[in-house]
């Protein structure tokens, strides 16, 4: 479980906070959704969980100890995060790619013992990417490419997984397997932290909401209560309705046009 | 790792050797190279294998491997197929020294190895500097800019301080700067081994690290490796380890830019494996230059920077090619 305790966080020379003052909880078994216009402090809080911008004030728990106070090596055994953007200029064997989950666990000479191989095997299970073992990373599609890094992710071993816009640039069936792929994890007891555009897949598949807007948030909970329109108007500074999805029931944002006639 | 590569490596290197001691300014018969390894039959061939031609090979062993290695771990840790220690200062800064030890009267065989190495090391610091003062953290794109820079700054320097250096001195700056394994002489052959030995150790070891620098900054994070702290160790022990070759034996260009492209062609992704293939065929690669320096244009010997670049510049833009 991850905790945000009214995290501040600045980048240097910057004029003010990127985030200011968060908190909410990352429990196991349940899918949180960060989300939010661009400039919000979505990604500054992921930046903040890799340890590659210290926090200016308040506290990050993992467990029941600061995340300050812990090694790397044992954060990336506990939360492994799928970050945004992912190139490698050298391409990789899918199987290769994978294995390199396992490098919070080893020294600099270990092989891979058999702890490494199953929890290989259960996060290519997992992920279903078996079928890509005799690819390489760069012959994936943009879709498989992400099942791929989400399964060198679960390969960590980490009780949360933590994924930054990780259907930006999928179609919707590809975009929907990832979706699906979240909530079965999420189900088998994963705690999921994912910071996302997509508000009305969020609202489906989320658990748990947090609405950030300029650094601050702006409403959190079910999406029931985070899906309202006077509140995602205020915060998108766009007029929209929200209705509701006449065959699932769940929330859905329709922004307006014509915003210059308003 | 499979034979398949490393059998034919290694035949490559020893075939790459004993061409290399045949070969030269007096040829030598394949019996005839044996019997005087072995210290036994004609005592002038006996003298010109053991105390000419062995060290050469040896230094041109070292050199290779050490400039190969270096470019497999730079290009893979900085993220970049074209990064090389060339680029980043090393050279420049090597030259600046060693043209400095010259201009200032200190060309003594042993003074101008430690006036580069310091010129090199120098050039490194001033990279890393420069980085973290204009990017805050060692960013590989900022890192490749930088050393392009100060390489410009050095090779400044160098004209500024060889316009008005008295001619001969000129002549000398220049061969060195050429590159060459004609000085070579057991002493320090076995100075340029030992630091070669202990870079390509060290990198060796840090394999791992460079595996998953490889995937980006954010995703090294994420496997918890410190990102900033390994990047600049590694480029670092790979500057050095560049640095300790240019002392051995002057400018060698396109070696670390080439051979690790090679490594990448023979399908080796592992990082481990891929600087352990990469010191071999470097290895080879620079006796094989060198025996085409000294018996191309016999008995004139050309300088071995120019016979590397001559081979590298049609392999490099092949390689530009295939990577549109």
């Amino acid at each position: 479980m991850i905790r945000f305790d009214n995290v501040v966080l600045q980048y240097p020379q910057a004029p003010e906070p990127a985030v200011k003052g968060v908190s909410f909880d990352v429990p196991p078994g349940r899918i949180t959704a960060v989300v939010g216009p661009n400039g919000s402090g979505k990604s500054t809080l992921v930046r903040a969980l890799l340890g590659r911008l210290p926090l200016a004030s308040g506290q990050i728990m993992l467990g029941d100890r600061p995340l300050s106070a812990l090694d790397r090596r044992d954060v990336a055994t506990q939360v492994a995060v799928v970050p945004q953007r992912e190139e490698p200029v050298f391409p990789l064997p899918v199987p290769d790619y994978i294995a390199l989950g396992r490098y919070p666990h080893g020294g600099p000479f270990s092989g891979r013992n058999a702890e490494d191989r199953a929890a290989i095997a259960t996060a290519v299970q997992r992920a279903d990417v078996a079928v890509f073992a005799d690819r390489s990373t760069d012959q994936l599609s943009g879709g498989e490419w992400q099942r791929v890094r989400i399964a060198r992710a679960l390969a960590q071993g980490g009780q949360t997984l933590v994924l930054d816009e990780p259907t930006t640039f999928l179609d919707i069936a590809h975009e929907m397997a990832v979706f699906e792929l979240l909530d079965a994890l999420a189900r088998e007891g994963q705690g999921i932290l994912l910071v996302s555009h997509q508000l009305n897949l969020v609202a489906r598949f989320a658990d748990h909401i947090v609405l950030l807007h300029r650094g601050r948030i702006a409403a959190a909970g079910s999406p029931g209560d985070v899906m309202r329109g006077e509140v995602l108007e205020r915060v998108y500074e766009w007029p929209l309705v929200v209705s509701r999805d006449p065959a699932i029931g769940a929330p859905v944002l329709v922004p307006l046009r014509g915003r210059g006639s308003r | 790792m499979t034979l398949r590569v490393w059998i034919p490596l290694l035949v490559v290197v020893g075939i790459a050797v004993l061409l290399g001691i045949a070969g030269g300014a007096v040829p030598m018969a394949p019996t005839d190279v044996l019997r005087a390894l072995l210290g036994d039959g004609d005592p002038t061939q006996v003298a010109i294998v053991q105390n000419l031609r062995l060290p050469r090979i040896a230094l041109g062993l070292a050199v290779g491997a050490g400039l190969a290695v270096s470019g497999a771990a730079l290009q893979t840790t900085l993220r970049n197929p074209l990064a090389e220690p060339y680029l980043l200062g090393v050279s420049g800064g090597a030259a600046a020294g060693a043209v400095a030890a010259v201009t200032l009267g200190l060309a003594s065989s042993a003074l101008l190895p430690l006036a580069a190495f310091a010129g090199a090391v120098t050039a490194v610091v001033v990279v890393l500097l420069v980085a973290r003062a204009v990017a805050g953290h060692a960013d590989p794109r900022v890192l490749l800019m930088a050393g392009v820079v100060v390489g410009a700054f050095c090779t400044a320097l160098i004209m500024v301080a060889l316009a008005t250096a008295p001619e001969n001195t000129v002549r000398g700056a220049l061969w060195w700067m050429m590159g060459s394994l004609g000085d070579a002489q057991w002493r320090g052959v076995r100075w340029v081994a030992l630091y070669v030995a202990l870079g390509i150790g060290l990198l060796v070891t840090w394999a791992r690290d460079i595996d998953v620098l490889a995937l980006g900054e954010d995703a090294a994070a994420s496997l918890g490796l410190p990102v900033e702290r390994v990047t600049r160790r590694i480029y670092f022990a790979a500057s050095l380890l560049a640095a300790a070759t240019v002392a051995g034996a002057g400018l060698i260009g396109f070696v670390g830019l080439i051979v690790p492209a090679i490594g990448r062609a023979l399908g080796l992704r592992n990082t481990r494996e891929a600087l352990l293939a990469s010191a071999l065929a470097g290895a080879a690669l620079v006796v094989l230059a060198d025996l085409l320096a000294r018996t191309l244009l016999r008995p004139a010997e050309l300088p071995l920077g120019a016979v590397t670049a001559l081979i590298g510049v049609p392999f490099f833009l092949w390689r530009l090619r295939r990577m549109r």
